[in-house]
């Protein structure tokens, strides 16, 4: 009964979001340092985790491909499919789960127990549309991460093939090449705009309407991470089906 | 003016308020006073607007505040001003930041007039020297001054202090008192403060509504408090032993 509870209010929240909105001119500036904050600075361990599970895929095909029969340039197929279908889009997007839903659970959990929300409030401010709309917005730039990821994890795994001995240039590039679909990228900058949504919404929601004190806070960015990777996967699930089932 | 008529309010099984009426004049300092858990919080969260009452009716100047529309009562919030327990000033911006953020988000001021207007309502706190200081650089005395900085920068019709002066040194406790006292007679707001502080009840309560378990116990001013014979008023206020002698030389200076 808690979890359907839990649910309306997550919509009540999101419809208040969009309510009364914030003057412009300081919108303007909360939107650009939440870009700051939580695309750009998400860059760094989005090149490095891409670089190098794009790697490990390589790596990965290549030990498994034991039939002579099977060419040298499914490494690159297999990378590729890989990172752009799921690494990039899903497993980026759990990493972002936890990195960027435990910053925005925690200040906003910490601006509620220190009564700044409700100072927000009582100064007439629609508190949601200034915490959480500028968060929206700033996570739809996800997509952009999204396509730097599947840059770098096809470089980590072209990186990985090739120096490693796997696969020769060429038979990287050339399966690279190999029955490559449009519609696959665009599949994953669809999965990857839900999920900057769902990052964005469901850590907020949590800090928002939590309750107690700093135990509380760290409790609540916790249980955010969790429910924003549960709902994560079963979207991916979801949007697979209905997108390339 | 602020006019409470038989306020209810409830969590669950648990009935907080219990039927409460008063009347806040306009260019006065009223306190509510209690024991912990005797509703104030919650009675000054309905007068806010953070809780709406289950039964009852709240009216600032006339108007009903359960019967205005949603915009008409953040309309009516941007005419009050608070001032928290814990100040709950913006950690992430500076004193003036702070003081400047009601500016920004509701008037349509230049720079240098909003400028101007900060620099003034913190002069008038007596805090010169700390603009771009962050809250977590300042003492908690400094941090209350910000809070009523913040609070008064829209000249606001209704001052709402939550435990103003807790945390706070007996000297800073007084400063602080005195500021808000000061305030309100200067810009005639209507000023109701939550407090504990017996100080505050001598020194400011012009005045005075005493709650106990939900129901209004007492009301009166800080004159009326010396002569009452309301027990549970009594045992509440003069519990110190200072209190109680204070009292009796009261009295008998009076006799």
């Amino acid at each position: 009964m808690n979890y359907i509870a839990s649910i309306g209010s997550y919509f009540i929240m999101i419809k208040e979001v969009f309510k009364k909105p914030t003057k412009w001119s300081i919108m303007k500036t909360l939107i650009l340092k939440e870009i700051d904050e939580l695309v750009y600075g998400s860059m760094g361990i989005i090149i490095f985790i891409s670089f190098f599970i794009g790697g490990v895929v390589s790596i990965q095909t290549a030990l498994n491909i034991t039939n002579p029969l099977i060419p040298r340039n499914l490494i690159g197929f297999a990378t590729r499919q890989s990172v752009i279908l799921e690494f990039a889009p899903t497993f980026t997007s759990i990493i972002m789960a936890g990195k960027v839903g435990s910053y925005i659970t925690s200040s906003i959990g910490t601006m509620r127990v220190t009564e700044q929300i409700d100072a927000l409030e009582i100064m007439g401010v629609n508190s949601l549309n200034y915490l959480v709309f500028p968060k929206i917005i700033a996570m739809l730039f996800y997509p952009f991460v999204i396509a730097i990821a599947m840059y770098v994890g096809i470089f980590g795994g072209w990186t990985a093939g090739v120096f490693g001995g796997f696969s020769s240039s060429a038979d990287f590039v050339e399966g690279l090449q190999l029955d490559f679909i449009p519609f696959h990228v665009t599949y994953s900058f669809i999965k990857s705009i839900v999920f900057a949504l769902i990052i964005a919404t469901i850590p907020s929601f949590h800090g928002y309407y939590m309750k107690g004190g700093a135990l509380e806070v760290g409790k609540a960015s916790t249980t955010a991470f969790v429910w924003t990777s549960v709902v994560i996967i079963i979207v991916n699930y979801i949007l697979t089906q209905l997108l390339l089932g | 003016m602020i006019e409470v008529d038989n306020l209810h309010k409830s969590f669950g099984e648990s009935h907080v308020l219990k039927g409460i009426s008063s009347n806040f004049e306009k260019g006065k300092t009223n306190l509510i006073i209690g024991q912990s858990g005797s509703g104030k919080t919650v009675f000054l969260k309905c007068l806010l607007g953070l809780f709406a009452p289950d039964e009852g009716s709240i009216s600032y100047d006339g108007k009903i505040y359960s019967e205005l529309s949603a915009s008409e009562q953040r309309n009516l919030r941007q005419e009050m001003g608070m001032v928290f327990q814990g100040s709950a000033l913006f950690d992430s911006m500076t004193v003036q930041g702070n003081v400047m953020f009601p500016l920004g988000m509701f008037t349509k001021q230049s720079k240098s007039e909003m400028q101007d207007r900060v620099d003034f309502v913190l002069k008038r706190v007596n805090l010169v020297d700390a603009h771009n200081k962050f809250p977590s650089e300042i003492s908690g005395g400094m941090q209350k001054r910000v809070a009523i900085a913040r609070a008064i920068v829209m000249n606001p019709k209704y001052l709402f202090c939550d435990e103003p002066n807790s945390g706070l040194d007996p000297k800073t406790a007084i400063l602080i008192d005195n500021l808000i006292h000061e305030i309100t007679q200067e810009y005639d707001i209507t000023t109701v403060i939550n407090t504990h502080d017996m100080n505050s009840v001598m020194e400011i309560g012009e005045k005075i509504i005493f709650l106990k378990n939900g129901l209004k116990e007492w009301e009166g001013s800080n004159k009326e408090i010396f002569k009452t014979d309301n027990e549970a008023v009594t045992d509440f206020v003069y519990s110190s032993e200072l209190f109680k002698k204070v009292r009796q030389m009261y009295i008998e200076e009076r006799n």
